[in-house]
């Protein structure tokens, strides 16, 4: 499952970071492997969505999440 | 003694710009930095008889060079060697702000770590061994709780006491240094080697968050409580436009217009009569007075009526700014502005178009792309700002006495519809290029510094009115000598100055949109000026009396003017074709300028003109001969 896939309320275990042109700025704010997310709301029509990592929050397009691999945990 | 030299780094968000104004007060220095749009913020203190240079720099996530921002800061501390830098870190966020600590201390640069926003911290259950953290890193770590002034205090302190000297690097870092540089030896291609090192940084902040830090995790905060309002689905989409609503109600209706009024009054009964009667007693030569009180006093008085609104809107925004809504704001449009190919980001320059296009030209430049700015930049001056509003309404009670309200709501669609095409267009040919991306930190709602708001406030409304001041100051005099002279010296009648040739040559261009005339004409040219002077001009040219003019007052304006040639000049469909094509033509002189300077380019401040003259006619052109052939 990847992060595009959560839902609000979801946590999640980030697994890996495919390829992409976001990559090392998803990593910069904290993205890495082991990293436990949580999704906290959505903009409207669902996305983009609002995430809680590392005691902040960050906003990100479901389309640039689609290349997170997560695991979920709750 | 030489003045110690300090500079303040750090990510957005964590208050480093409130330290700096605590630290140097008004006695600071806004500029760019070389080549780029990015403000430089210098200020002087003087503690215990030392002498400081504070320098804010602009707050980056990282050194990586992949924003203007970015490039700043590391250039800055490639070719500056400060006494000191000061590493301010949001402790409730300390995980993802000790990045760019690590990142500094791999790059050599001796640090004050700085712990913002203690008390927010506390709040959240974070507790921050700052013993332990001094260890680890082998620097100075001190403590600050936002905008009081003994943190402030106690910072001076810091700089003028601190030896730098004494302190080094712990085991643990130097154990990170070495698994960085047997990365950046292992001959792996360059990205490989940048993510190894990113993840390295990590796992290293996560030994020193283990060692140093300790988080009971509350419950939900009131962020997110908030949030859950204020930035989830449709309901919050609502819930904004009202509140966009209400500020600018406030912001124009209950403040900036009373106060622009009565600024009006005091120049049109106060300064004018006082000057005319003073340059009438010393004797001053006719053509003289007619300069100051015509040109001068009418043209600056006209911008400066404009001033109270800019800065109340700049002061509200601001505000909100420092709140953290505008980042709710960014994420609840992202999903439409997304859909014109433009970011959630956008949206704010955007709004501040409604109100005036030269702060919403100046606002492209938070916005992450050169693809996105521009654009921004390109297709703000369609909306209907401020000073096209007296010139629709006035057409649209003239001509369309019925329909009034449905035309005016059809000229602001047509702007809104106009700058989401010419999106698309410039998106898909001029700034081609990927899709652009939206990663934006969402940070917890804070009631914001008055001291940081109003210093933004008076900053940004400052550079509007010396811009304005000298642009419109010079054009003034311009139009004052276009509308009362022609080859043969003075002229009383306006028909025959040069503003009526260059009216009948601009007119010539307009046949096909049915209204070439030469009051026409010269209404569109100084209307480049400002916008406003658009229905002045079509005023005094169709022989309403001064006075009756009235840019407020479009009815009573209408029926002055209705007694005129002007009423017959237009046919219905001439007059909206006239309409569509001031809504839509080249921004002010103002606006130019300002495109000048955030595009950094004089070709693009010609292409922002010819361009929405292009359109604008084009536009008009299609209105006028549909409607024919409808047989309107």
């Amino acid at each position: 499952m990847t992060l595009k896939d959560t839902q609000p309320g979801m946590v999640v275990r980030i697994d890996a970071l495919g390829e992409s042109a976001l990559k090392q700025r998803l990593m910069t704010m904290g993205l890495i492997p082991g990293t436990r997310v949580e999704i906290l709301n959505s903009a409207p029509f669902g996305d983009p969505i609002a995430l809680r990592l590392r005691s902040y929050n960050l906003a990100m397009r479901r389309d640039d999440a689609a290349s997170i691999q997560v695991t979920q945990l709750k | 003694m030489a003045a110690i030299s300090v500079a303040l780094t750090g990510n957005p968000n964590t208050g480093k710009s409130t330290i700096f104004n605590e630290l140097t007060g008004a006695r600071q220095k806004i500029g760019n930095w070389p080549g780029v749009t990015v403000d430089k913020k210098v200020g002087l203190v003087e503690y215990k008889g030392r002498k400081i240079s504070v320098v804010d720099l602009p707050g980056t996530y990282s050194i990586n060079a992949r924003s203007q921002e970015e490039q700043v800061v590391s250039d800055y501390f490639a070719e500056n060697k400060p006494d000191i830098v000061v590493n301010i870190i949001d402790a409730s966020n300390i995980s993802r702000n000790l990045f760019l600590t690590v990142q500094l201390m791999e790059n050599g640069i001796p640090l004050i770590l700085n712990l913002n926003m203690m008390d927010e911290a506390e709040r959240r259950g974070i507790r921050i061994n700052e013993q332990k953290l001094e260890e680890i890193f082998g620097m100075p770590v001190t403590n600050t709780v936002g905008r009081s002034n003994k943190s402030v205090k106690l910072l001076l302190d810091v700089f003028t006491n601190t030896r730098m000297a004494n302190y080094q690097p712990s085991e643990i870092f130097q154990q990170h240094l070495a698994r960085v540089n047997q990365i950046k030896a292992s001959g792996q291609p360059q990205e490989k080697i940048d993510e190894e090192i990113i993840t390295a940084r990590y796992d290293f902040i996560d030994k020193v968050m283990d060692a140093a830090v300790t988080i009971n995790a509350a419950d939900k905060g009131l962020t997110e409580k908030l949030d859950s309002y204020l930035a989830n689905g449709v309901s919050s989409l609502i819930i904004m436009l009202v509140a966009f609503y209400l500020l600018f109600q406030i912001a124009f209706e209950w403040i900036g217009q009373p106060l622009a009024d009565m600024l009006g009054e005091f120049f049109e009964e106060t300064v004018a009569p006082w000057a005319a009667e003073a340059m009438a007693s010393a004797g001053v030569a006719e053509w003289m007075q007619s300069l100051v009180s015509d040109g001068i006093i009418v043209g600056v008085g006209s911008v400066l009526s404009f001033v109270p609104l800019i800065f109340t809107l700049f002061f509200f925004l601001s505000f909100l700014d420092g709140t953290g809504y505008m980042a709710r704001v960014a994420f609840v449009m992202d999903p439409i502005m997304r859909r014109v190919g433009l970011t959630g980001k956008g949206i704010m320059p955007l709004i501040m178009g409604y109100g005036c296009g030269v702060p919403a030209i100046m606002g492209a430049r938070a916005l992450d792309t050169h693809k996105d700015r521009m654009i921004s930049i390109l297709i703000t001056p369609f909306l209907t700002c401020s000073a096209k509003v007296p010139i629709i309404s006035l057409f649209a009670v003239m001509f369309f006495p019925d329909n009034a309200a449905n035309v005016i709501f059809a000229l602001y669609f047509v702007g809104i519809a106009t700058a989401i095409l010419m999106a698309k267009v410039l998106g898909g040919t001029a700034f081609k290029g990927r899709q652009s991306t939206f990663l934006l930190e969402l940070p917890p709602y804070r009631m914001p510094d008055m001291k940081t708001v109003l210093l933004e406030t008076w900053d940004k409304g400052k550079g509007y009115l010396i811009k304005a001041g000298t642009i419109i100051f010079a054009m003034s005099v311009a139009i004052w000598f276009l509308s009362n002279f022609n080859s043969d010296g003075m002229t009383e009648e306006m028909n025959e100055s040069y503003l009526a040739g260059i009216g009948s040559a601009a007119a010539t261009i307009f046949a096909p949109q049915g209204f070439d005339t030469w009051e026409a004409g010269a209404a569109v040219v100084t209307g480049v000026l400002a916008k406003e002077a658009v229905v002045t001009t079509i005023g005094i040219l169709y022989g309403a009396d001064e006075d009756a003019v009235d840019t407020d007052d479009a009815e009573g304006t209408a029926n002055v003017l209705m007694a005129t040639g002007m009423a017959t000049a237009f046919t219905p469909l001439a007059a909206l074709a006239f309409m569509v094509f001031t809504q839509l033509y080249s921004p002010c002189v103002t606006a130019l300028g300002t495109i000048k300077k955030e595009a950094q380019s004089w070709k693009w401040m010609a292409f922002a003109f010819l361009y929405t003259c292009a359109v604008a006619w084009v536009a008009s052109m299609l209105v006028y001969q549909v409607g024919r052939l409808l047989g309107f």
